[in-house]
């Protein structure tokens, strides 16, 4: 007969123990790039709800940026990083095929743990988070560094008027750790490959190492399809995360869904009727959308600006290119 | 039963009401959603949505960028009915 093995802990609760942003220092108001997509800063604003954007400086790398964000949670979730046992980076824009930046932002904080890059685009935080909690509460880690960063202006075209005044660049960080009681509910997630064109990088890497004639590869949206998408299925979604976790809509404190576009975040509380006693996220005002870093650096703003939400119930739901997306009921740190 | 196309005119002006708040007798069938009532692709969307649920079709997305008048939108959800 074969030896037994030896299991982890057995298994328990986990929580967000605290979170942390990073938004670069320089600020783009729609003034600086309306002239490129012959567009106005009053068509932006109707169309997306987006005033400015954060644009990080051409020698600052998502590594850069997820080490300030990671030490910022580290703080709040009253930690050192010698605690840190996995390390988990969502991101689209850590520009090297291999390594990931996840063993390179370990490094930074004096780190030899597991660490691993997630590819899930917009929903990249949101899935990370979920693979933490099983994580945590599995016995494989006990102290989970997530983050979503993204530095997405690297790879949008700015003469594109289908979604050059989208997207910015920024993100964050939460710690995930152990827990007396519930604090992550059941993750919805899932994806529709069929879908994949809607929102998409061209050219891929392989056609423009062929030919340099081809413009430098850059986000393609197909907006209106994926405003479609996003508020009638993901709405169903968000549904689905609340009944998984046992709540109703009245008992929500918070909804943070991505900061896609201020138009799909208020079709999506009209779907799902949310009471006006619900905080909704709206960080993309200030920030615009940054994939990955949209749910954490919301959460990161929500916090400062109101601190009687800590410990409160919030939905965090993410959705964004493969089509992918997972959304998750947490107890804010 | 088939609606009219009265019918689907009406159920169109209450649902474009709702959505963007212009007057019903606003929306006749010779104007174009996006210059003469300023309706935008996102707004249009939601607006195919919800004409689907009420009238009981399916319009896809790629169609919904081909409806470029009301008289459009009115023919494409009479023809879908049947």
């Amino acid at each position: 007969m074969a030896a037994q093995i030896t299991m982890n802990t057995p298994m328990r609760y986990a929580r967000m123990l605290g979170v942390g942003a990073y938004r670069p220092d320089r600020v783009i108001p729609n003034s600086e790039i309306v002239d490129a997509i012959d567009s106005s800063d009053e068509w932006i604003q109707s169309r997306s709800g987006v005033k400015q954007r954060y644009r990080a400086r051409p020698d600052e790398s998502v590594v850069d940026m997820s080490e300030v964000a990671s030490r910022d949670a580290l703080a709040m979730a009253g930690l050192d990083a010698s605690q840190i046992d996995a390390v988990i980076v969502a991101t689209v824009t850590h520009m090297y095929q291999t390594p990931g930046a996840a063993p390179l932002l370990a490094a930074r904080l004096g780190l030899t743990c597991a660490a691993f890059d997630v590819s899930a685009a917009c929903a990249g935080y949101a899935y990370a988070v979920s693979v933490a909690n099983d994580m945590v509460r599995a016995g494989t880690a006990d102290h989970v560094l997530v983050v979503g960063m993204e530095k997405l202006l690297d790879i949008t075209d700015l003469t594109d008027r289908g979604s050059a005044f989208i997207f910015g660049d920024g993100g964050g960080a939460a710690i995930i750790g152990p827990s007396d009681v519930p604090g992550i509910g059941p993750t919805v997630w899932g994806s529709d490959g069929t879908k994949s064109e809607l929102i998409t990088q061209a050219p891929s890497w392989t056609d423009f190492g062929a030919n340099r004639d081809l413009p430098w590869p850059t986000l393609r949206m197909e907006g209106p399809a994926v405003f479609r998408w996003a508020v009638y299925e993901m709405a169903k979604v968000c549904q689905q995360a609340l009944d998984a976790t046992g709540i109703t809509a009245d008992e929500l404190d918070v909804f943070i869904p991505h900061q896609a576009n201020i138009r799909i975040i208020d079709s999506m509380v009209k779907q799902l009727k949310l009471p006006e006693s619900v905080y909704v996220a709206r960080d993309i005002v200030e920030t615009a959308n940054t994939s990955a870093g949209s749910i954490p650096l919301a959460t990161e703003r929500l916090l400062r600006e109101r601190p009687d939400l800590h410990g409160t119930l919030a939905l965090q739901m993410g959705f964004g290119a493969g089509l992918v997306y997972a959304a998750q009921v947490v107890v804010l740190p | 039963m088939a609606y009219t196309d009265d019918e689907i005119l009406a159920g169109l002006a209450e649902i474009i009401n709702e959505e963007t708040g212009l007057e019903t007798d606003a929306v006749q069938l010779d104007k174009t959603f996006t210059d003469d009532l300023d309706i935008d692709s996102l707004s249009m969307m939601t607006i195919a949505v919800t004409a689907e649920e009420k009238f009981g079709v399916k319009i896809p997305d790629e169609e919904v960028k081909n409806l470029v008048t009301v008289n459009d939108a009115v023919t494409y959800i009479k023809n879908a009915q049947s």
